[in-house]
């Protein structure tokens, strides 16, 4: 009994002097954060897509400054512009993203520079966003380096903007008041066209909601599709490819998606449109100019186009939804996509929504709408 | 031996008469909330209960003598149970305590907004109510009326069925709020109807260059009444230009829809609200 004090001092001494001697099996060293740069410890790129790959890689990781290192351009390009060019600003939507994966491509290439498509898959609070960059890469002695686009940060100049400022407030019927006590009521909204069709992905039903009233909606559209005997097959509602808040005489388009459904299952669909009174706000109006059919460098057809925000505040995340009509005016198609920059006053913000390639040959007219979502407003 | 069934017949006769449970004599109609009284017969003691709508009251009585019943024990109409429970057995009757004559209303207006012009768009229903909150069932007159800004009001006096009174009536061609009133016995109930423009009518647009761009612009929204259109309300300008087409969902504000775009060139204007389609104007270039 009287030797364990004197087996354990050994053994301690025995342990630290292997700590010492042997390596850590930990990749990082704990205590410094993980991924940091040292001086003269940077990976040197040895091809243009290995530069491409090293700098994305080190954003994945959230590791700007280690990023930056690869910039070969960092007299044009700030590190602190480059990190807000991939952050975002303004509570933007990439405000609340993080890069998921990137995919690159050699698209040119000399003994001094090349030019590398980077495919970006962003995880947001919305969903997956894609992004396309085309970079240009140098060489710089033994290594390759990221020549970054200078960051173009539009500067809204001082001014005042004069806004005439309508809203609807509610006041609805309190508990205590009795039964026969008028109530507001609820907004009258109709569904002004409505079409299910079959796609890759299953059945869509399409169309239009426009409220009716004279006041805000909140509205969602609901679908049952129902098979010969009128039981119900799948339900579903529009989620996020509706334009929510409608205010009086406005129209906004509906997709409701049954993934893995096919329409020769389905006999009828029934429909059903709800409206809820709610305090909205006239403002923001958001303008989309210079809309156009457009086809993208990977062969797609896209509708482009900018969004300009005319009042006098910031609207931090913006969704674009298009309405696509065939030649009789039907609904063939609704799409929809978020803008991952913040809408800054008067300043144009482009936007470019993807068109499937069967419903490209029959577009002929389309119309698209914004959504606005501010933090910390109704 | 012949005359024992006869004698037994006499016994079983006699012992029922003897056996015979006290009357109840109850009023065939009480009015809520007044005391009366319930005569009874017999002798001796009793337990008397009252069953009725949402209340049941029980005392003890002497056979012979009246029941008061209270009139905080009839406060509710509907059908009420008297039960007589005695050494001489059971006894029950049955009576009707009806609503006392109207002190409110229960007042319905429908809807709440209504568009101008709108033939019977509006629904009144009325349920007159005594002062213990009983349905009024007997028909009494309720009169309703429409008063609306800038306009002599409507009234009419409908008789109630059932303890229901009901009417559509017209909305007035001006918008605005309108006061729809029910009344009876004096007592009235108010409700506050909206009635607002239909839809836009002549929908029209004007463009003009300035320091800016372009500023589009609608004339006075009105509706086919001449009721300025509510502010708030949806106008979409489509401006087609060369560089492709431009759309803004501009609210009435004022009375007018606006926008400022950044200058398309030659271009072509059209504004519409909802369905409605307004007119379409062409601009030059530098115009």
């Amino acid at each position: 009994m009287s030797r364990l004090p004197l087996v354990v001092l050994i053994a301690t001494v025995a342990l630290l002097a292997m700590g010492l001697v042997r390596p850590t099996q930990l990749g990082t060293t704990v205590g410094l954060a993980s991924g940091s740069a040292l001086p003269g410890m940077l990976h040197a790129s040895t091809t243009p897509e290995d530069a491409v790959r090293s700098l994305f890689d080190d954003v994945r990781r959230r590791d700007f400054n280690r990023a930056y290192s690869q910039v070969a351009n960092s007299s044009d390009v700030a590190l602190a512009a480059f990190t807000r060019d991939l952050t975002g600003t303004h509570g933007s939507l990439k405000t609340y993203s993080g890069l998921e994966s990137f995919e690159t491509q050699l698209m040119h290439a000399t003994d001094d520079d090349a030019l590398v498509r980077v495919r970006l898959h962003w995880a947001t609070a919305v969903g997956a966003i894609y992004e396309m960059r085309d970079l240009k890469v140098v060489r710089e002695g033994q290594t390759w380096k990221v020549v970054w686009p200078a960051p173009s940060e539009p500067k809204v100049p001082p001014q005042v903007v004069p806004v005439t400022y309508l809203r609807w407030d509610v006041i609805n019927r309190g508990p205590e008041d009795d039964w026969g006590t008028q109530n507001v009521d609820a907004p009258r909204v109709r569904i002004i066209s409505m079409s299910a069709a079959d796609n890759r992905n299953g059945v869509v039903v399409l169309g239009e909601i426009v409220n009716e009233d004279t006041v805000p909606a909140f509205v969602d559209v609901n679908a049952t599709l129902l098979d010969a005997q009128g039981n119900p097959l799948a339900q579903e509602s529009s989620f996020d490819k509706i334009s929510h808040t409608l205010l009086p005489a406005g129209v906004s388009p509906y997709r409701i998606d049954f993934p893995g459904m096919k329409l020769d299952r389905v006999k009828s669909v029934r429909m059903d449109a709800k409206a809820l009174l709610v305090p909205a706000s006239a403002d923001p109006v958001i303008a989309i100019l210079n809309q156009r059919l457009d086809t993208a460098p990977q062969g797609k057809q896209v509708l482009r186009g900018e969004l300009v925000n005319q009042s006098g505040q910031v609207v931090n995340i913006s969704q674009v939804l298009a309405t696509y009509y065939d030649n009789n005016g039907k609904v063939i198609w609704v799409s929809s996509g978020y803008v991952d920059q913040a809408l800054l006053p008067q300043m144009p913000q482009p936007f470019q929504l993807e068109i499937p390639e069967d419903i490209a040959a029959r577009v002929q007219t389309y119309r698209v709408v914004v959504n606005h979502y501010n933090s910390g407003q109704s | 031996m012949r005359k024992l069934p006869f004698t037994f017949l006499l016994l079983i006769f006699g012992g029922v008469g003897v056996a015979n449970p006290a009357e109840l004599r109850v009023p065939p109609m009480v009015t809520a909330g007044n005391t009366f009284s319930i005569a009874t017969s017999g002798r001796g003691e009793a337990d008397f209960y009252l069953v009725g709508p949402g209340h049941v009251a029980r005392q003890k009585i002497r056979l012979g003598e009246e029941i008061r019943i209270a009139g905080t024990d009839v406060r509710i109409s509907g059908r009420y149970l008297a039960i007589l429970r005695s050494a001489e057995g059971n006894t029950s009757a049955a009576f009707f305590v009806s609503a006392e004559t109207p002190a409110s209303l229960s007042f319905l207006a429908h809807p709440s907004r209504v568009p101008v012009g709108e033939s019977q768009g509006i629904g009144a229903v009325a349920f007159p109510l005594d002062k213990f909150r009983n349905l009024v069932l007997q028909p009494v007159d309720v009169r309703f009326e429409l008063q609306a800004k800038d306009a002599p009001p409507v009234s009419l006096v409908v008789q109630t069925k059932s303890g229901v009174a009901w009417t559509p009536m017209d909305s007035s061609r001006k918008a605005g709020v309108a006061l729809l009133t029910a009344a009876v016995n004096g007592f009235r109930s108010t409700r506050v109807i909206q009635q607002v423009a239909a839809t836009p009518c002549g929908l029209r647009v004007k463009a003009q260059r300035t320091a800016r761009g372009l500023l589009v612009e609608t004339d006075p929204v009105r509706d086919c009444l001449g009721n300025p259109v509510p502010d708030g309300t949806i106008v979409s300008f489509t401006i087609i230009g060369r560089k492709g087409k431009s759309t803004v969902d501009a609210p009435i504000k004022r009375g007018v829809a606006s926008t400022q775009i950044p200058d398309p060139g030659a271009a072509s204007i059209s504004v519409a609200s909802s369905v409605v389609i307004g007119n379409e104007i062409r601009v030059g270039e530098g115009q």
